[in-house]
């Protein structure tokens, strides 16, 4: 939808009819935060909390100087953006750790936010992190919700605590029992997915709160989810006290305003992520990314560190020099599919460059695996010449090429035009990792 | 319980939120553009989107300046209409076999959909088979074999992660055998941006154009009724690759309103076809426009 892309050209449109006196008037503040008002309820963000948002912001806005390199737009955006981040901000995204084990994390939230995906998730991090973590299965009224909790449990390799479906209230005891015999230091329960009107089954769960003393109430909550947010989180928190909040289906394409309505109404931290369907999507919450996400202004930091995982230092040096001087070739490329494979999801890499996200919507440019291997085995039937000059490659050599790797001429076409468009894209992402380091955080 | 009775039960928590807001709104109140901002918000706040919401205020300026309309209670009744008209379609009638696939993306609500559907086709008198064709998630299939046994109707399922494109060849070709009048085919949950799973569901749905060609084919998506203006990407996305012929919307039994079909409804001409009000296996019923309008004001 490119709603970035959107935001900046009305913003601009409207800076454009006036003259740039170096200061923020009143009158355009409040004709930029009409525009503001709308890119925020695009996202999802709830309108009272919008409304609030608009107030404070304009407030701080008229009068304000326009700093030096910025131009109207980019200093409206700059505020509201440093606002978002201001109220979705603090670093919390550590699990609490009781005093004396075990620690216990007591999962909430309404059906199908992904209560138990994130079980698993939470347990392989904890794992990772040198626990031994034990799942319990309190969710006793979704057909096979046991069955896919202990699939989970399996893949996550951390044993999963089940006693069919009776009462929440003994499995949970039997559970302490169970985890202190067997030295589970964290247990993590995972519960039905409830209304936040079902009176009955909030009390269930108030109970379990009771008899488990939790060092954590996560709220499970889907990013897709719109005005009605509020209302769900301000009752599970009214009725849980909750210490935090997990989004999940981060990897759609949602824009994610309810990130910021749960933030403004229950006060409570965004603690961690999911990103994907395998035990290992799960992130911690950085909110610069996720205002630059409800801004709809693609994440270039997200692609930088993402890059800078999957890339050694020294290969990354080489990496850059090789497209600062454009001696980029295709067995560059081969090894680059490789590492662009390790750095997760092509299409979500891509989608978080900004003027990208709008334009692609995940259609033309994605490159799905059985594409990179394809192009690898085009690329290892070229002549090592070819690979550095493709250039060389006319129709004779594409025809040899092709009966080489098993794939069609087109095919070779098509992969030398992607390869041509990944140079160019190259080019722009160092340039703009280069001002991303510098705290450039607007690249229009 | 009886239809209406289920359907004013499941939409009550919906309704007291809605009406209540639609109630302070008319109450005796003039047509001034104080008025008309408090209108604005009340539909924005149910997910209509700024684009819906603007198009149907300014029919109802229009309208309300064209017929003079200065009393609450008439502006009321043109709002009713206006609203009506955004989202009322003719739901061609099905003839049988019937083969129906279910898609959404994750977590919406689909494998219970499908088990409400097929005690609503069992209600009907028909025979019904349910297709396992989500082989991805944990448990996927054992949880609809459970809904399975509630609607009493057959199940064809394969392995976990097996391919669901054959669990559907199976199906159709045990339907076909069998004479069985409705098949229902659930599929995994797939975010709209996901290309591999996405092409997985175009390939389903040309195994069931290729092997069952003279069935009466439906493909709806489950929408949550949660869902804010993402349920547009998702239907923009899922109609491009199977073509969809209507919407479930689900979990209308929260306090969320479903506003988003109507956002839906200024994009794509796409019905509505059923609403999910509860756990229940009774608990899916025929969409209605004008009833479901009525039930919100």
């Amino acid at each position: 939808m490119g709603a970035f892309s959107g935001l900046s050209e009305r913003l601009s449109h409207i800076f454009s009819k006036m003259k740039n006196k170096g200061k923020l008037t009143e009158l355009e503040v409040k004709q930029a935060m009409r525009e503001v008002r709308i890119a925020l309820l695009e996202a999802d963000v709830n309108l009272s909390v919008v409304k609030e948002f608009i107030n404070n912001v304009s407030e701080k806005a008229v009068g304000d100087d326009i700093l030096k390199g910025l131009n109207p737009t980019q200093q409206v955006i700059k505020i509201v953006n440093d606002e978002l981040i201001r109220i979705m901000g603090g670093s919390h995204s550590k699990i609490n750790i009781a005093d004396k084990p075990p620690t216990i994390i007591l999962m909430c939230g309404l059906q199908g936010s992904g209560k138990t995906t994130m079980c698993g998730k939470l347990a392989v991090m904890l794992r990772k992190q040198g626990k031994n973590p034990m799942l319990v299965a309190c969710d006793i009224y979704r057909p096979a919700a046991i069955k896919q909790l202990q699939v989970v449990g399996k893949n996550a390799n951390v044993p999963v605590f089940e006693k069919g479906q009776i009462n929440p209230q003994k499995i949970v005891k039997e559970a302490l029992k169970e985890a202190e015999h067997n030295g589970n230091d964290v247990i993590i329960v995972d519960t039905a997915g409830r209304l936040h009107i079902d009176e009955e089954l909030m009390d269930e769960i108030k109970g379990l709160k009771k008899t488990l003393n939790p060092s954590e109430i996560l709220l499970v909550v889907d990013s897709m989810t719109g005005q009605d947010a509020v209302n769900v989180a301000s009752k599970f928190n009214e009725v849980m006290d909750i210490t935090g909040v997990v989004l999940t289906k981060l990897d759609g394409d949602t824009r994610g305003g309810a990130a910021l309505s749960i933030r403004a109404v229950t006060g409570k931290p965004i603690k961690f992520c999911g990103v994907g369907e395998k035990l290992s999507d799960v992130e911690i919450f950085y909110p610069d990314r996720m205002a630059s996400r409800i801004l709809g202004m693609g994440d270039v930091l997200t692609l930088i560190e993402k890059a800078q995982a999957a890339f050694s230092e020294e290969e990354a040096l080489a990496m850059q020099k090789k497209m600062k001087t454009n001696s980029f070739t295709l067995e560059d490329y081969l090894v680059q599919m490789d590492k662009m494979k390790s750095m997760g999801d092509m299409s979500q890499m891509l989608s978080m460059i900004p003027g990208l996200a709008g334009k692609l919507n995940g259609k033309n440019v994605e490159v799905d695996e059985n594409k990179i291997a394809k192009s690898k085995a085009i690329i290892l039937s070229m002549t090592p010449k070819e690979r550095q000059n493709p250039d060389l490659i006319k129709s004779s050599q594409k025809k040899r090429i092709a009966s080489g790797s098993g794939t069609s001429v087109q095919d070779i076409n098509a992969l030398l035009k992607q390869f041509s468009q990944t140079q160019e894209m190259m080019q722009k992402m160092t340039n703009m990792g280069k001002r991303g380091m510098r705290g450039m955080k607007f690249p229009f | 319980m009886g239809f209406l009775e289920k359907l004013i039960a499941g939409l009550k928590r919906t309704k007291e939120a809605f009406s209540k807001k639609m109630y302070q709104l008319f109450a005796g109140r003039e047509l001034n553009d104080e008025f008309y901002e408090d209108l604005e918000n009340t539909l924005i706040s149910s997910d209509l989107g700024v684009e819906a919401t603007e198009q149907i205020l300014e029919e109802f300026k229009d309208e309300c300046f064209k017929r003079k309309i200065k009393k609450p209670e008439d502006a009321k009744q043109l709002l009713k209409n206006i609203m009506i008209d955004a989202i009322n379609y003719d739901i061609q009638e099905y003839s049988y076999p019937l083969v129906i696939l279910v898609a959404g993306v994750n977590g919406v609500g689909k494998t219970t959909a499908v088990g409400k559907l097929a005690k609503y086709f069992v209600n009907k008198g028909k025979s019904v088979v349910v297709a396992a064709a989500d082989t991805f998630r944990a448990a996927a299939s054992e949880q609809l074999e459970v809904w399975a046994e509630r609607a009493k109707v057959r199940i064809i399922k394969h392995e976990e992660g097996s391919d669901p494109a054959a669990v559907v060849f199976d199906a159709i070709k045990s339907v076909k055998a069998k004479g069985t009048d409705v098949l229902l085919i659930d599929t995994a949950g797939r975010l709209q941006n996901k290309k591999n799973l996405m092409n997985e569901l175009g390939k389903i749905n040309k195994v069931v154009a290729r092997e069952f060609p003279d069935c009466d084919y439906r493909t709806y998506i489950v929408i949550d009724a949660t869902t804010g203006q993402n349920a547009l990407s998702q239907v923009e996305a899922f109609d491009e690759i199977i073509d969809m012929d209507g919407i479930i919307l689900n979990k209308l039994d929260g306090t969320a309103k479903g506003g988003v079909v109507f956002a839906i409804s200024v994009e794509k001409e796409l019905p509505v076809c059923f609403i999910g009000v509860g756990e229940g296996i009774d608990d899916l019923l025929e969409f209605d426009a004008k009833f479901f309008i009525e039930e919100l004001f």
